[in-house]
């Protein structure tokens, strides 16, 4: 017996007192927010950031990204997330309504390497009203040019837009930050994946 | 970790879906890439139990401060399980809807109806072992919205949840049977595939209805299967 998958349908408008509470001052906990690993994690600490724009080039107020990643040595969490144990969650959850330019957020460590051959990358998925199907893309790192020459997922990517995948190192006076911008359309329209 | 079946792309609507307007501008252009779905999709968070509190899965009682909530208590009871019919333990579902009259607590919404001092209207809870979760609520009302002249949002309720892994991860909104409001809203019809549609109804159930409390309602909900062998049922 086979069964019909359960259609998407968008996170609306309203979602921020039910996912995103923490961050934007509800009376409710949060499951995920922008921290994705503590100050004790292992690895190099970075800050991930970032801006959705429409198909006007308007930033989004009311999108919310989430990424999941591999730790410092490029494992994936397998346990529940805790940040106490190890300072590690993998999980992040930023909307895009509390920053006075609409920016997204996450503070977390680089991943590592999770399999031969490949770079080092978060994964991401973007939920705004209007999207009635989220959207997968990856965040990859431009100091990594030799390893994102020979990862297959990037090279699949027409050379043309790899670009938008590249989030780009800055050093900033708080430390190390990697902006990466999302435009659901236009000629820098991200590219998305069907995972 | 595991790999999962591609998605039906015919259970879902196309990326824009120019009759609910903002997909327009906000819905990508370009189709997806097809990549090997591996480990990084194939993972996904787990959450520790203290993730979800006591009363996290009762909105009639999580956001009280000094009585009950206003409107129709309802109780939901579904069951997550992926294509392949098997059930889906220990996945959180997370929920957040408007009140009775149809007014969410987010500081944005400016619908003129009241709020409910004991409502706020969000709460999660993890399914058991057979896949099976619950939720007390209050039956959310309709409400305005500015897509077309005269639109208004069926009485729903937002759902989101992380199945076993990253590439399962499914945010939906479950609908009440016999709405007529259905059938002119853009967000609903955005899937074309009218038996997929259907999968967005609840069901009412007598048998799920308490004596003297709260109307019943069944809502399953449906993940991406897994690649390889189906266990047998
Ligand atoms: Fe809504």
């Amino acid at each position: 017996m086979s069964y019909g998958e359960t259609p998407s349908q968008t996170v609306g408008p309203y979602f921020a007192y039910g996912l995103t509470a923490g961050q934007y001052g509800y009376d409710f906990t949060d499951i995920a927010d922008p921290v994705v690993a503590g100050q004790d994690a292992k690895g190099e600490h970075i800050r991930i950031t970032g801006t959705v724009f429409d198909a006007n080039g308007a930033p989004v107020n009311d999108a919310m990204i989430e990424i999941w990643q591999a730790d410092a040595d490029g494992n994936y969490s397998e346990k529940p997330i805790d940040v106490a144990d190890t300072g590690f969650r993998g999980l992040g959850r930023c909307g895009t309504g509390t920053d006075a330019k609409n920016r997204f957020w996450f503070d977390t460590v680089k991943p590592g390497v999770v399999a031969d051959a490949e770079a080092p990358f978060v994964n991401v998925i973007v939920f705004m009203r209007g999207m009635l199907v989220h959207a997968f893309t990856r965040f990859y790192f431009d100091d990594e040019a030799e390893l994102n020459a020979k990862d297959p997922v990037l090279q699949s990517v027409p050379a043309d837009r790899r670009d938008t995948l590249i989030a780009k190192r800055v050093e900033t006076s708080t430390g190390i930050e990697y902006q990466i911008d999302i435009h659901m359309q236009g000629d820098a329209e991200t590219v998305f994946f069907d995972v | 970790m595991s790999t999962f079946k591609p998605r039906d792309w015919g259970s879902h609507a196309p990326l824009i879906a120019p009759e609910y307007k903002s997909t327009i501008l906000r819905g990508p252009s370009r189709s997806p890439l097809a990549i090997k779905s591996g480990l990084t999709e194939g993972t996904g968070p787990r959450f520790a139990p203290a993730a979800v509190r006591e009363l996290d899965f009762d909105l009639t009682r999580n956001g009280v401060v000094n009585g009950e909530p206003q409107g129709e208590r309802i109780v939901v009871h579904g069951r997550v399980m992926d294509t392949d019919g098997r059930p889906q333990s220990n996945i959180l579902v997370e929920i957040w809807q408007a009140n009775a009259a149809g007014r969410y607590v987010h500081k944005v919404d400016q619908h003129d109806a009241p709020l409910d001092p004991n409502f706020r209207g969000s709460g999660r809870c993890f399914t058991d072992e057979d896949g099976n979760y619950k939720f007390y609520t209050i039956k959310p009302g309709a409400y305005p919205w500015g897509n077309h002249f005269n639109a208004w949002r069926p009485n729903h309720i937002h759902l989101s949840l992380f199945g076993p892994g990253f590439a399962t991860r499914l945010v939906t909104q479950m609908y009440f049977p016999g709405d007529p409001l259905l059938e002119l809203d853009p967000i609903f019809l955005g899937t074309e595939d009218a038996r997929a549609r259907e999968r967005l109804i609840a069901k009412f159930s007598i048998d799920r209805t308490e004596e003297g409390f709260a109307l019943g309602y069944q809502f399953d909900i449906v993940l991406r299967g897994r690649n390889g062998t189906p266990m047998e049922n």
